[in-house]
C-alpha cells in the first residue's frame, strides 16, 4: 500500500528521499509554506538590479557594435557582455534546480514553478536571457504564499512581462507621443491586454469580448520600460480619457487606474475559479472535482485573494493524498526527482562542468519537449500526461535514465534494489521490484527505476 | 499475423517475466509495420499546423486593393511582393515557391478560417483547428483530432499509416485510431534484456505501455542521420531538413499521412523581420518534400493551416494583432494549384469582420475535407459528420488534378 507521506512527497514535492525537516502531512506542508523561504536562504537569487544592469550593458554594446560595423574591439566587448548575461541565466537555472533539490519546503518550490508557468515569459533576445528568471525570483517567489493581487501587480509590471508581451512598445493612438511622432505614428499593441485577461486572470471561458481587450490595451498605455530596463509609466504614451473594462470605468492619471483594474481583475469570481482549476489540475488530476474548485475559489474570494487558504482547501481534499497517481511529472520535475534520488544535491549540481550541464540537463530537456524557459507561447507548458508521455518524450526519459546516472556518479551506481526503495519508497510496484532484480547491470537496474511509470507519475 | 502475436505477447508481458522466460520472443526480432496502402491507396497527405496565427494578408497580399497600403504602411506593398495574379502578390520570402506556383504545384486559399470567432485566443483557436469541431467555442468532450477521425473512418488502418512528427504531442492526430508519433533525432540503445524488462514494467499502465512500446519499436528501427535527401542546412533549416527527411522517408514507405507543426507566427511587433524567417522555413519544407519525394510528389498534397488570421490594419508596433480570416497554403504534385481560391471579401471597412479583421468567407475544414475526398474517396456524409461535425462542404472546388 502506498504510504500517504510518499504520495505527498511525489504530488506536492520532488519525490524521495525527503530532506531533513521536510513535512509529511498537509498540515506540515502548509506550515512550512507559511514560514520563511528555506530554498531562497539556501540558494539566494541574483538581484533584479544585477540582471537589469547586465542586460542594459549588453543592449548598449550591441547598439554600438551595429553603429560601427567592422570594429573588432566593439564586437568583442559585446560578445563578452552577452556571455555575462548567458552565464547569469545559466546560474539562475542551476539555482532554481538546486532549490528544488535541497529545500525542505518542496511545496514552495513546486508552487514557484506553477506560478512561473502561469505568468510565462520568454526572453525575446539573448541580451534579455536573464529577465524571465528575474521575474520568477523577484515578482512571483515572494508572493507564492501571499496574495494573488500583489503577485498579479508584480508580474504584469515586471520588465520581463512588459517586453515579452509587447507592452513596452504600445502607445495610445491619441496620446501626445502618437500625435507628436514624426513619420509613422506609433499606436496600440493588444498583446499584454489580451493575455492578462485570457491567461493571467479571468480565463478564456469568461464573459469578456474584443471591446474589453481593446479598452484594457488602451488602459495599459503608458506602462513601459525605461532606458535602464526597469518598469516606468510614460504619461505621454497614455491614451487620454477613461476606459471601460468589464463593466467598470477607469479614469484618472498615471498608474492608479491601471492598478485599480488589476486589483479588480484579481477579485473577479472568474479569476478565482480559473486559478483554482489550474491549481487542482496541476497538482491532482486533469479533470478535478468541480466541488473542490468551488470550495477553493470561495476560500480565495473570502480572504482578499490570499493564496494559502486556497492551497489549504486543495491539500485537505481526500483526493490530495489518495492513489492512483494520474499526472505525469513534467521533464524538469523528472530531472530534479532523478537527481534527488541519485543523491545529487544542489552543491554537486552547481559544481558540474558546463559541458555536463549542457549534456545532462539542457539538451535532455529539449528532447523531453520542455526546453528550459522556452514554452511555445504565453500559455506555458501543457498539463495532460498524454502531452508528455509520448513515444518520443518517453524515449528521451529512458535515454537519460540509461546514460546520465553513471556519468553523474563516477564513484559508482547504487544497488538497483536499494535504489528502488530510495527513489520510490512504498510506491514501487511488485513488477518493478522484480524487474529491477533481474536487470543485467546496475546501470540497467537504476535506469528501470527512473524510467518506470511509478517514477514518472505523481 | 506477426503483429497479432506481438500484441498477445505484450498482454502477457508480466507473466512472461515472472515465468523467467529468457527466450527471444517475436517482438524483439520482428518489427511489423503493416501497410496503409490497402486502406488509403497511394495518395499522400501532409498537414502542417502553423502555430501562432500566420498573417494571411502578408503572405498572399491583395496588391490590387489600394486600401492595403493605407492599412499597412510598413507591410504588404513595402515588402516587395512577387506577382501571383493580377490582384494578389506573394511575400518575397516565399519567392522560391514561384516556379511551383507556375507549374500548378502551389496554391492558396484566402479569407478562410475555422468556425472560431471573437475571443481570438491562440490556444482555443489551435484546439478548434486541430479538433476540427464546428462550433465557435472549444468542445472539451471532443478529445481527438480530425486527422485521427479520418483514420477511424477508414477500415484497415495500421499505425504506420499516419505519423505525427516532432518532439511535442500533436492533438491533430490524437485519438482512438492507431498512429505513430516520433521525432527523427532520437537515439536509444538498449540491450534485449532491458527492453524486455521495460516492457514488463510498462505493461499495466496503458499510457506508458502505448508510448513505451512505440518508443522501443521506433528507436530500434531508425538510426538518426540515415536519411538526408537534400543538401543539409544550418540551425532552424537543419531542423526543417530533419523533419522533411523523416517525413519523406516514411511517405516513400507505407505511410500515407504525415503531420507536424511549425511555431512562431505570432507577429505582434516588427512583423517585417519576424515573418520572413518563418516563411523561409515553410518554403524550405515544401521544397525539401518535393525534392525528397521524387515521383511520389505527384501523389502528394500538402496543406498548411493556421488558427486564425491577423488584423487587417498594422498595429502601433509595426506588427499585427489577432484577427479572424486568414490564408491556407497548399502544395503538392497532386494539387491543381496556380490559383488563389476562396471568395475575396474586400478590405473596405464595412466588409471586414468586426470592422478590423479579414472577413472569413469559407470554413478551412471544407478545403481539407475536399482534399481528403479527392485523395481517399471518402464519402461526403463521413466528412461532414464523423470527421468534421457540422461542416457543410458546399460545391466541389476541384482542388486536385
Amino acid at each position: 500500500m502506498p504510504d500517504p507521506a510518499d504520495i505527498a512527497a511525489f504530488r506536492f514535492g520532488f519525490g524521495l528521499p525527503r530532506r531533513a525537516g521536510q513535512g509529511e502531512t498537509p498540515a506540515a506542508l502548509l506550515a512550512a509554506l507559511a514560514g520563511p523561504d528555506a530554498g531562497l536562504r539556501l540558494w539566494p537569487a541574483p538581484g533584479q538590479d544585477r540582471v537589469q544592469a547586465l542586460a542594459r550593458a549588453a543592449d548598449r554594446l550591441q547598439r554600438e557594435m551595429r553603429k560601427n560595423p567592422g570594429d573588432e574591439a566593439r564586437r568583442q566587448s559585446y560578445r563578452q557582455a552577452l556571455a555575462a548575461v548567458a552565464a547569469l541565466a545559466e546560474q539562475q537555472m542551476l539555482l532554481t534546480l538546486a532549490r528544488a533539490l535541497d529545500a525542505p519546503d518542496s511545496l514552495r518550490e513546486r508552487l514557484v514553478w506553477f506560478w512561473a508557468d502561469h505568468f510565462t515569459t520568454v526572453a525575446r533576445q539573448r541580451t534579455q536571457a536573464a529577465l524571465p528568471g528575474a521575474l520568477v525570483d523577484h515578482a512571483l517567489r515572494p508572493q507564492v504564499a501571499g496574495r494573488f493581487d500583489a503577485m498579479l501587480r508584480a508580474a504584469v509590471l515586471h520588465p520581463a512581462m512588459l517586453v515579452y508581451l509587447d507592452q513596452s512598445a504600445s502607445v495610445g493612438p491619441n496620446s501626445q507621443a502618437a500625435k507628436g511622432a514624426k513619420g509613422r505614428r506609433p499606436g496600440l499593441n493588444e498583446n499584454l491586454a489580451r493575455e492578462l485577461v485570457e491567461l493571467h486572470t479571468l480565463g478564456v471561458g469568461a464573459g469578456y469580448g474584443q471591446a474589453d481587450v481593446r479598452q484594457m490595451a488602451e488602459l495599459l498605455t503608458g506602462l513601459s520600460v525605461d532606458k535602464a530596463g526597469g518598469q516606468v509609466f510614460l504619461p505621454g504614451r497614455a491614451e487620454p480619457g477613461a476606459e471601460h473594462v468589464l463593466g467598470r470605468d477607469y479614469g484618472g492619471e498615471g498608474m492608479a487606474p491601471i492598478l485599480a483594474a488589476l486589483d479588480d481583475l484579481a477579485r473577479r469570481p472568474e479569476t478565482a475559479r480559473h486559478l483554482a482549476r489550474k491549481l487542482a489540475v496541476h497538482f491532482l488530476a486533469d479533470t478535478p472535482d468541480a466541488a473542490l474548485i468551488d470550495r477553493m475559489a470561495a476560500a480565495y474570494l473570502a480572504q482578499e485573494t490570499e493564496l494559502l487558504p486556497m492551497y489549504e482547501v486543495l491539500l485537505a481534499d481526500p483526493a490530495a493524498l489518495a492513489a492512483p497517481m494520474r499526472k505525469a511529472r513534467r521533464p524538469q520535475e523528472f530531472l530534479v526527482a532523478a537527481l534527488r534520488a541519485l543523491g545529487i544535491d544542489g552543491a554537486a549540481l552547481l559544481a558540474l562542468p558546463a559541458k555536463e550541464v549542457q549534456r545532462g540537463i539542457r539538451l535532455p530537456l529539449v528532447a523531453m519537449a520542455q526546453p528550459w524557459q522556452t514554452p511555445r507561447g504565453p500559455d506555458g507548458w501543457p498539463e495532460a500526461a498524454e502531452d508528455w508521455i509520448t513515444p518520443q518524450g518517453l524515449a528521451a526519459r529512458i535515454g537519460w535514465a540509461m546514460a546520465a546516472p553513471s556519468r553523474l556518479l563516477p564513484g559508482g551506481l547504487p544497488d538497483p534494489r536499494a535504489f528502488a526503495d530510495t527513489a520510490l519508497g512504498s510506491l514501487a510496484g511488485e513488477t518493478l521490484r522484480l524487474a529491477v532484480s533481474r536487470a543485467e547491470t546496475r546501470r540497467d537496474g537504476v535506469a528501470l527505476v527512473l524510467a518506470a511509470p511509478e517514477f514518472n507519475r505523481r | 499475423m506477426a503483429d497479432l502475436n506481438r500484441r498477445l505477447f505484450l498482454r502477457g508481458g508480466a507473466a512472461t517475466l515472472l515465468g523467467c522466460s529468457a527466450a527471444a520472443h517475436p517482438w524483439l526480432t520482428t518489427v511489423t509495420l503493416a501497410s496503409g496502402r490497402a486502406a488509403l491507396g497511394d495518395n499522400r497527405l501532409v498537414v502542417v499546423i502553423l502555430r501562432g496565427a500566420m498573417d494571411g494578408l502578408d503572405v498572399v497580399q491583395p496588391l490590387g486593393d489600394p486600401l492595403l497600403a493605407r492599412y499597412r504602411p510598413t507591410l504588404g506593398v513595402e515588402t516587395g511582393a512577387q506577382t501571383l495574379t493580377g490582384y494578389f502578390g506573394l511575400h518575397p520570402a516565399l519567392a522560391g515557391l514561384l516556379p511551383l506556383w507556375q507549374a500548378g504545384e502551389v496554391g492558396f486559399v484566402h479569407a478562410t478560417s475555422t468556425p472560431y470567432r471573437d475571443k481570438r485566443s491562440h490556444f482555443d483557436g489551435q484546439d478548434i483547428l486541430e479538433a476540427g469541431t464546428g462550433r465557435d467555442v472549444p468542445e472539451p468532450e471532443v478529445r481527438d483530432g480530425w486527422l485521427n477521425r479520418l483514420l477511424q473512418a477508414v477500415p484497415g488502418i495500421e499505425a504506420e499509416t499516419a505519423y505525427a512528427i516532432g518532439r511535442e504531442a500533436l492533438p491533430l492526430l490524437a485519438g482512438a485510431a492507431r498512429a505513430r508519433s516520433w521525432t527523427p533525432e532520437l537515439r536509444l540503445t538498449l540491450s534485449p534484456q532491458s527492453r524486455r524488462l521495460l516492457e514488463a514494467v510498462y505493461h499495466d499502465d496503458p499510457l506508458f505501455h502505448e508510448a513505451g512500446m512505440a518508443a522501443l519499436e521506433l528507436s530500434a528501427e531508425f538510426v538518426p542521420g540515415k536519411m538526408a535527401p537534400v543538401a543539409p542546412g544550418k540551425g532552424k533549416q537543419a531542423e526543417i531538413d530533419r523533419l522533411a527527411g523523416f517525413a519523406t522517408d516514411r511517405l516513400l514507405g507505407e505511410t500515407r499521412i504525415a503531420a507536424f507543426s511549425l511555431a512562431g507566427w505570432d507577429t505582434h511587433r516588427q512583423q517585417a523581420g519576424a515573418l520572413a524567417p518563418n516563411l523561409a522555413q515553410l518554403e524550405r519544407l515544401i521544397l525539401q518534400l518535393r525534392a525528397g519525394l521524387g515521383d511520389v510528389w505527384g501523389q502528394t498534397t500538402v496543406l498548411a493551416m493556421t488558427e486564425f488570421g491577423r488584423t487587417v490594419a498594422e498595429n502601433g508596433t509595426r506588427g499585427t494583432d489577432h484577427g479572424t480570416g486568414g490564408a491556407m497554403v497548399m502544395a503538392g504534385g497532386a494539387l491543381k494549384g496556380g490559383r488563389v481560391l476562396g471568395r475575396w471579401p474586400g478590405l473596405e471597412e464595412a466588409a471586414l469582420y468586426d470592422r478590423r479583421d479579414l472577413m472569413p468567407t469559407s470554413d478551412v475544414r471544407g478545403w481539407a475535407a475536399w482534399a481528403m475526398r479527392g485523395l481517399y474517396g471518402l464519402e461526403r456524409g463521413v466528412l461532414e459528420g464523423a470527421v468534421f461535425p457540422g461542416l457543410e462542404m458546399g460545391d466541389d472546388p476541384r482542388l486536385l488534378r
